[in-house]
């Protein structure tokens, strides 16, 4: 349905205008007139109030629900971060030992091949000694 | 602080139901309307004392009702995980009140598809363009009162006026 039904002799911007302060008028009425149902029957907050408390209620076990999770998570970090470190110990530990293991091993070889130098040299017999201590006085300087 | 108290009271019973009708208009939810107008009133109870006066009571009252609103969608646009529906009557039932004047059975129905033009074309305004609408048209506020309330000036809320007016005249023209 149009609202510009003109009369005869009116002008269409007239006739518009008209129709536009009708509108308008109709719509304030019926604001008013909602309002004033609206604003004068009794609120039912109840629901409101349920449906916020099961809100309130689902946003704290949420929230407890992430709490325990993050300290749960930094616990069990924290127990990681133990375990890796003892188990780096422990490796450096064995590594230390392997290394002296073979620095003593190094010096067991050493001593017994300072031994056996000893041993050899003083398989010279006795008969020549003297003349081995002049060779070695005879070496150039 | 007794005679502030009693001053502050008179203020909610005279004012009240007008801001109630403008968040109602607004917002087209009944729940929201109502909490906005207490929130409206507990701030203004917060502020009373710096209220002083350059404004009308009413005019200050609108302007902090005016800016919960704009808050609270701001607030709603953040949060939009939460449950986005609202409960915004649609615009064929609020284009349903009519007052029961004399009128025949064919005024009614022209009045109430006009009621319907005019909410159709309401809901496609800005926000801005839509709580100047409503001043004017609905609380029959003045430009300069208009223009207090919304904090813009009276050459702004004319423009704004203008353009809504011209959607609403499109959307009775049939041609949106």
């Amino acid at each position: 349905m149009s609202f510009w039904t003109k009369l005869p002799d009116e002008k269409p911007e007239q006739a518009e205008d008209e129709a536009l302060e009708q509108a308008l008028k109709n719509f304030r009425s019926s604001v008013h007139g909602w309002s004033e149902a609206m604003y004068s029957q009794p609120r039912q907050t109840m629901g409101v109030v349920r449906q916020t408390s099961w809100r309130v209620a689902a946003g704290w076990a949420l929230g407890c629900v992430l709490a325990v999770g993050s300290v749960a998570g930094g616990v069990y970090d924290h127990h990681h971060r133990q375990e890796v470190a003892r188990i780096a110990a422990a490796a450096e530990a064995a590594r230390q030992q392997k290394v002296a293991a073979e620095q003593q091993a190094r010096k067991e070889s050493e001593d017994l091949l300072a031994k056996v130098d000893s041993d050899v040299s003083r398989a010279v017999p006795s008969a020549m000694e003297p003349l081995a201590r002049l060779m070695a006085d005879d070496t150039p300087q | 602080m007794e005679a502030a108290a009693q001053e502050f009271s008179s203020v909610v019973q005279a004012h009240r139901p007008q801001i109630f009708r403008f968040l109602l208009a607004s917002t087209r939810d009944v729940d929201l309307a109502e909490t906005l107008t207490q929130e409206c009133f507990l701030k203004a109870h917060r502020n009373w004392d710096r209220f002083r006066g350059e404004s009308s009571a009413m005019t200050w009252l609108m302007r902090i009702a005016i800016n919960l609103e704009k808050d609270h969608w701001r607030n709603r646009r953040l949060q939009f995980w939460r449950h986005t529906r609202t409960n915004s009557v649609d615009l064929d039932e609020a284009g349903e009140w009519l007052p029961s004047g004399e009128r025949s059975a064919e005024q009614k129905m022209l009045a109430r598809e006009q009621v319907q033009h005019v909410w159709n074309a309401v809901e496609r305004l800005s926000a801005r363009q839509r709580t100047v609408f409503l001043l004017r048209f609905v609380e029959d506020q003045e430009l300069n009162e208009i223009a207090l309330a919304t904090g813009l000036s009276e050459g702004t809320v004319k423009a704004h006026l203008s353009r809504a007016l011209g959607k609403v005249r499109a959307e009775l023209r049939g041609k949106p």
